[in-house]
Formats: C-alpha cells, structure tokens, sequence
C-alpha cells in the first residue's frame, strides 16, 4: 500500500508498505529515519517515542496505515538551523547520553514534558520518563538534564 | 557495492579537556540528533534480510529438516544450514570451539540457532522459518547444576565433561583453626539469571567484496576476538574480513559472545547481496549469554570480638550448554570469593557446569557479582551473631594495602575500605519517609495503602573487583597515533579497534592525546582491524588499556617530534599546541616544525604480568588491578505488600585517578542501577529449561521511578602501576549495590533473604 504523511515538515508518499509494517519500521527502513530507536519493538521501552500529531507515542506501536494523513515529528526534527533543541543541548552536557540508545526517545518524551510543563518538579519529570528503560545512566544525569532544559527554556521563554 | 549509508565515520573531539577535565562526549551531539550509526540502522542498496530459526526445545535431537517449502518461496533468496558453514561448524568465546554455528543433529539449549533464511523483507524471512519443518526427538533437559557438578552419573551435556572448570582456592589451614571458632555461621545463597538487556538489539550488515571477502559492520566489544571465530568458521583469512565497529547500543559483557557475525557472513556468502540481520527484544534475550545463577554455600567461623578466623566455601556456578566465559566466571568467583577480606585461613572450591539451561557467560562484573552477594550477607549475620553492627564487622575483617587476598597475592595498591566504610556511615541520611505523596511510598502510584505497614532499612555493601584480564592472561591494547597539520592546525587522529560500547573511551581517548601532545584537536578514527587488537571493552579495562596505548603511541610521537627539533634540547615539553623548553621558553609551534610531514607511531601497551591459579591451591599473583566500592543503601519496605522502594543508594568508590569525572560518576551511577536490578528485580525465569520472560514486559529493568537518588564520593588513592593511576571503574559498583540494598530489606523486615532477586513474596512469607 502506499502511505502518505508529513514528517518533519516534509510530505512523504511511501509505496510498497506492508500492512503489518509498523510506523517505526517505515521511518528507519522506508525514509531514511533511523534515530527513532528499535529497542523492544513492543511498546515496553520508549526508546522509539515520536510525535503524532503533536503526542508523543511509541512508533512501534502505530500501524503505518494510520499515519495516513497526518503529521510526525522525530527527533530528527527538534534541532534547527540555529542548532540543537535545548533538550538536547542538555542531555549533551549533563552527561544524560552514555551509548545513546535510549536517547532519541528520552529527548522526545522530555521534549513533551517541558512543553506541557514549563517548571517540572523531581516526581513529575519521573513520572513522564516513567516509559522510557535507559540502560546505562541510573537516570541521574537524565534528571539533571530535563531540569537544565527545562531551566533554560522558562529562561528564553 | 562500497559503503553502507550512514556507516560510522570518523569523530572530531574539539575542544580543550585534558586528562582530569570533563570534555563533552564527542559523539553526543550525533546520539542526541539521531544521527549517530548504531549496527541497527545500517542501510545499503540492494540488501536482504537475514534472520535465524531457534530451537523451542532445551534439549532435543534433530530426526529430520526440510528446508523445501521455505526455500520455494517468493521472496526468498536462501536458506542456509550446517551444512552450508563453509568452514569450522564450531566456534566458541574462549576458543573452546564448543558451540555450533548452526545445530548439528541436536540442540542443548531452547533458542539455539538451527538454520538461516535471507528474504527481501523481515515478514518474508519470519514466514520462511515459519515453512521449516523439523521433526523433533525431544528429550528430557538436564538442568540440574547440582548433579552437574557431583554426579558422575548424570549424562554429559555436550563433549566436554563436567564440570567445565572446577578452581579449588587453599589459603592457610581451615581443619586447624575450626575447633577454635566461638561463633560460627552459615548461609546458602542464591543468585538468578541477570540478562545484560543492553538497548541496542544484536544487528548488524554483512557486505560481500568481489574478491571474495566480506566487510563487516556490527556491534562487539572486542572485534579481534571474534575474528579468531568468524574466520575459521566462514573459510576466509583474517586478511579477507574487514570488521567495522558500528554503533553499539550497550553491551555490559552480552556482546563478548557472538551473536549474527557468522550467519550474517554466510547468507552474504551465499547470496552475493549485502545481509542485515536485526534481532528483536525477545530474540535477544536468546542471541546472548547472561550472567550465570550460582549456588553458595559459606561458612564463617570467628572469635567472638569479630575477627573471622576461617572461611569454608562452596560455589557452584551453571553455565549453560556451552563453555563461553564460564571459565573466567569460575576463576573471578574462586579468587575473590570471600572478597576485600583478610581472612587468615580460607577453602573455596568453585565449580562451572554444563547443563541445558540458558548458556551463561560475561555480565558486568562476573564472577564477583556473585561471590559478593554471598560474602556481604555472610559480613552481616557474623555482625549480629556477635553483635557487632554491619560497618564496624567490616572494618574489623577489612583487607588493606599489604594484606593478602585468599589467592595469596599481596595487595600492592592502596586499598583504604575500613576508612571508605566510615565515610559511608557519615553520610547525612535521606530525608525520613513523606507519606502525604503515594508517590513515595513502595509501590508508588499503585499504592493501596496509606503506608501503615512502611520499615525503612539501611544496609552497606563492599565490592571487590579484579581490573583488567587476569591468571596470566597475555592481556595487551594498541593504539596508533598520528599527527599532522589538517587546516593548519596540528591535529592528532587516534586509531584503536577499542570498543565504544557508551562507557565514554572515545572521550578519554582524545583527552588523553590532547594532555599527551599539548593539542586541541583530535579525530577519533572508527574502530577497525585494520589496527591491531584493543582487547575487550570489559573487566573495566579500557581506560586503563587502551588509554595506556594512546598514552604510549602519544610518548612516542612526541619523542619523534622532538628528534626534529633542531639543537638537541632535552628539556622539552608541548605546550599548548607549543614545543617549550623549559630553559629556553617556547622554541616553535608544532606545526611549524612538522610542515607537510606527518608522525605515526603505534604502539601496544600490557599491564603488570599476571599467574595462573595453581590448580590445586589457586595460589598466585592471578590479578593485574583491584577496584573497590562501598554501598549504603536505605529503602523503604511494605511489610504487609510485599514491596520495596530504594530510597537512596550512596557510593563511596575510589578510582586511583579521575579522568573525567562526568563520564566517571556516570559509570558509577550506571553500575548501581545493574546492582540494584539485580537485588530486587531482574531475573530471567527458567522452568525445565525454558525462558518463561523474554520480553521487557516480563524482565524488569529499572526505570526511572525505581532509581533513587545517589550520592557518591569518589576517592584518587593511585594505583603506581596504572597510567595516571587510575583504576577501572565501571564494574565495581555493580558489585556493592546488590548486597546493599538487600541488607537493608532485612534491616527493614527482620528477614533472612537468601535469594536475589527479593521478590515480594519473600518478604510476606
């Protein structure tokens, strides 16, 4: 089947997609968008969280047939030309980043979270990395970088 | 056919952080952008799919395969079996060649590989092993390491016997000093399945060459290794493979083992078309080894002041159907079995078996995770049989600089535990429980309480961790180092085939070159064999070796330099970015004295020789570097549920010499979080040989709402044997967390504990 949607800010028509695809498979196999992460593949770790539509979800979890028309954002999508998201600025200079994996969709679900709330507290930051399994870091330094992001976004905002 | 889309590719480290500093990793802001290339996004015009049939069955024979149906569909380009290995049919992690590359008439553990299909699409690859029909003789497993170990009776697993390896450690005279013991006590404990659920899944891109070679592109922490496996088993000379690091999404000793590299080989092989071969979660937890459960036995005999006068130990230690690093495991486990302690008279015997329960090999730590959980348990029921509380028991017992290990090696290094004991004790205590938030209390948000049946506990913990490669292993990493002006600015480009597996080598490395060579700029080239052998990214030996090789290969550029010089100086140094004499001031920047030319040098560096353990007494100076950490951990326990939220869990580690004090602390952090896993809630649940779990819904790892806080207090008490003096840092903390935290349960409940994971119904009993 063929599916059309927008990522990124730019329109894809995607043929030859299997019904059975899953919308990760079609960004990292189909469009050349591999930093939204395989790790589980069953919705369990986070490390695939994308924007749809403006909410974060697990890509591995959506049907590509259901992103027919509407928008994704990954997080190849959050720097500018001005340069890196403040999120992931953050996580770059907190430490938060050890073999990266699980990074994409941390940055993404932070990325949420900031914008929803722009003052997060400890047990709020917790809660809504509460889906995201890092490996590596114990989530210290991820915790120092959503405060960092968060600190620096009321800041310039 | 040339390179891969979004190969790895070289990495420039700017910036001005030497050794001791905290530069920013090189590749973060690629990994934060989503454009760093893990082994999982390798894309290359014209590839197929490759995937792997496994065994349901533990222990069966193969009556007879048919590959007719599978290899008649569309879409389908091959299918492979054992008798398509072009070379060896058996590889193995520590050249036992024990394990097959694709199964043989018979299978010894449920998931082992059995045959290959190379399809268009993944979903066309599934179907085809869907279309393999084997007829099974299914026979019952042997999964009992008990009469593994003592059972001459009980079939052999495969062709080696049991037990794979059997260490006995002889320190003193237990039988003369057993009468004289005022207190004894005893304890059997037990250690689960840990699986290293590292991220990033097993993957990877396999490219045929038109001269008949193959390039490589996968995930490892030590490629030369799997060289000595691949090769032989695909028929092809070293010369005609060349292995690329791809990105690799943690590894924590599950990539020690091979996973894809020879099927992804063969199907390339085969079909002439580039293979990419990406596990999903539940494969993994079959495409690797684990860390290996043990069974322990202690016996502790002591004055009634405390002093520990005997230790008589048994470990047993179940490996699996195949050797992996069982031998190594049994080797750490043995020498460090009654760990930092300095116990006069001491038995272990230590054995790994075969059987056919998931194979089990490398796992952060190895070998002395296990051994630790039993020992720390056994410091604290001697502590209250004599009454003496948990620290004070430790201090009294601990091993110092000059004491001797159980293996009869002196400790040369500083080693200061009663003192990092103390500083662990001092540490101001968390804030008591807030029970007006649900959020705080065990459980969190599913919380059914109000808290009334909340204990707090605390407990401590000491890790001792063996450093590097040890019993006289030729343990060695090499690093080539060039300097040249690029842009006009004198620039180093750092050449290892070092595993970056997350731990941070690629930042040390450049940090290393800079303070070497008095520069800021330096490229970290991708890893490769086209270098020699680095060694494995384990044992927390990186730093210490492939940081000592940059260090060696930088010496001797720099001694090159300097010959170039022209006045025979001897007093000269590089300065930012400078050739100073220290009589005369600067004399030239580098570029100016290197012009065109360029330096290169390589160089391989060896720590400290080690021995072998004596095979009937496991005497000898077996171990290059010890590492040491001290845990305390404070939880809170609902006694009535069953549940445990850690509250804090605090370090106090010393680490010779901070390199980077980020990277560090995140090592450290990193191998609590393992530790604490481990204590209460990561166990691969194994019934009559099979995995009842492989999912991250059923295997628990924790999350964000299971960490606490942790405070840490990093100590620099040199190693003088070690470049900087440092010491490797990442598994040590692995070891402390587990005994810290579960000793703070029994704080909290009054409970025996026996077994990690705790899991609520050991605490409701």
């Amino acid at each position: 089947m063929r599916v059309n949607f927008t990522v990124n800010g730019r329109a894809e028509a995607v043929d030859d997609v299997w019904e059975g695809e899953s919308l990760l498979y079609v960004l990292r196999e189909r469009v050349g968008l591999p930093g939204s992460k395989n790790a589980c593949e069953q919705g369990e770790c986070g490390s695939c969280t994308v924007y749809l539509d403006g909410t974060p979800v697990c890509s591995c979890l959506v049907a590509a047939g259901q992103v027919e028309g509407r928008t994704v954002r990954t997080v190849e999508g959050l720097a500018t030309e001005d340069g890196l998201d403040p999120v992931q600025e953050a996580f770059v200079e907190c430490g938060a980043v050890q073999c990266g994996f699980c990074t994409p969709g941390l940055i993404v679900q932070a990325h949420d979270l900031i914008d929803r709330v722009p003052d997060p507290s400890d047990a709020e930051i917790r809660e809504a990395l509460a889906g995201n399994l890092c490996r590596c870091t114990g989530y210290e330094k991820i915790l120092d970088a959503v405060r960092l992001a968060a600190s620096r976004k009321a800041v310039s905002s | 056919m040339t390179t891969p889309l979004r190969a790895p590719r070289e990495i420039a480290a700017p910036g001005n952080g030497g050794v001791g500093d905290s530069p920013l990793r090189p590749d973060g802001t690629l990994k934060v952008r989503g454009e760093f290339a893990y082994s999982s996004d390798l894309w290359i015009e014209g590839m197929l799919w490759g995937a792997t049939l496994r065994s349901p069955h533990p222990r069966a024979r193969i009556v007879s395969m048919d590959i007719g149906l599978a290899l008649a569909m569309n879409g389908v380009h091959a299918v492979l079996t054992h008798d398509d290995v072009p070379g060896r049919k058996h590889y193995g992690l520590d050249l036992t060649w024990d394990q097959p590359v694709l199964a043989i008439g018979e299978v010894r553990h449920q998931g082992e590989p059995i045959a290959l299909v190379a399809a268009d699409h993944p979903e066309i690859a599934r179907r085809a092993l869907k279309a393999i029909a084997i007829e099974w003789e299914v026979l019952e497993p042997l999964t009992d390491a008990r009469r593994a170990a003592f059972d001459p009776t009980y079939p052999q697993v495969q062709e080696r016997p049991n037990p794979a390896r059997y260490q006995p450690v002889r320190f003193g005279d237990v039988e003369s000093v057993r009468d004289r013991a005022e207190v004894v006590v005893t304890g059997t404990y037990e250690v689960g399945i840990q699986d290293q659920a590292f991220l990033g899944p097993e993957s990877g891109l396999a490219v045929p060459r038109e001269d008949g070679g193959l390039d490589l592109y996968v995930a490892t922490q030590w490629m030369h290794n799997d060289l000595k496996q691949i090769g032989p088993c695909l028929g092809l000379t070293d010369e005609q493979i060349h292995m690329t690091l791809s990105g690799v999404g943690g590894a924590f000793g599950g990539r020690e083992d091979l996973s894809m590299q020879i099927h992804a080989g063969m199907l390339a092989l085969r079909t002439g078309r580039p293979i990419k071969i990406v596990y999903n979660r539940e494969e993994s937890f079959f495409g690797h080894v684990h860390r290996h459960p043990a069974e322990m036995r202690y016996e502790y005999g002591a004055t009634r002041d405390g002093r520990i006068l005997y230790a008589d130990v048994e470990i047993l230690l179940d490996g699996g159907a195949y050797t992996s690093a069982t031998l190594n495991v049994v080797g750490n486990a043995a020498s460090l079995g009654v760990g930092p302690y300095a116990i006069p008279n001491v038995k272990i015997d230590t054995y790994g078996v075969y059987t056919n329960n998931p194979p089990c090999g490398a796992m952060r730590g190895f070998g002395a995770v296990q051994a630790c959980f039993a020992y720390e348990s056994m410091m604290d029921k001697l502590g209250a049989a004599c009454g003496i509380d948990p620290v004070t028991i430790r201090q009294i017992n601990a091993a110092s600089q000059g004491t001797p290990l159980a293996t009869g090696q002196i400790i040369w290094a500083p080693l200061p535990m009663a003192e990092m004991l103390e500083q662990a004790r001092r540490l101001p205590m968390p804030a008591p429980l807030d029970a007006s938030d649900i959020r705080n209390l065990p459980g969190g948000a599913s919380q059914t309480t109000h808290g009334e049946g909340v204990r707090r506990g605390v407990g401590y913990g000491v890790g001792l961790k063996n450093i590097c490669f040890s019993e006289g292993y030729d343990d060695y990493s090499t690093a080539r180092v060039r300097l040249e002006v690029i842009g006009g600015v004198a620039t180093a480009l750092v050449h290892t085939a070092a595993a970056e597996v997350g731990q941070g080598l690629v930042t040390v490395e450049a940090q290393i070159a800079r303070t070497e060579l008095g520069i800021e700029h330096v490229v970290i080239h991708p890893a490769d064999n086209g270098v020699d052998s680095a060694g494995s990214s384990s044992a927390s030996r990186q730093t210490y070796m492939t940081g000592g090789a940059v260090k060696t290969a930088c010496e001797a550029v720099r001694q090159e330099l300097f010959a170039r010089v022209p006045g025979g100086h001897t007093d000269l140094s590089l300065v930012g970015g400078k050739i100073v004499s220290e009589s005369m001031g600067v004399l030239a920047a580098i570029e100016d004295v290197l012009g065109e030319d360029a330096i290169e040098e390589t160089r391989r560096f060896h720590h400290h020789p080690t021995t072998g353990m004596d095979k009937r007494t496991g005497q000898g100076d077996t171990h290059a570097q010890l590492g040491l950490c001290v845990h305390r951990a404070v939880v809170d326990v609902d006694v009535e549920l069953g549940l445990v939220k850690v509250v804090e869990l605090a370090a106090v580690q010393d680490v010779g010499k901070i390199i980077n004090r980020l990277s560090l602390e995140g090592q450290i952090h990193g191998g609590t979080a393992q530790g604490l896993g481990l204590a209460v809630m990561e166990e691969i649940v194994v019934r009559d040989g099979k995995v009842r779990n492989p999912s991250f819904t059923d295997y628990l790892i924790p999350t964000i709402l299971d960490m606490p806080p942790m405070r840490l207090e990093i100590l620099e008490n040199a190693d003088p044997r070690a470049p900087y003096g440092l010491r490797g840092a990442g598994e040590p903390p692995t070891l402390s967390s587990t005994p810290a935290v579960v000793a703070a349960i029994r704080d909290a409940t009054g409970l025996d504990l026996t077994r990690v994971p705790v899991r609520p119904e050991h605490l409701t009993e």
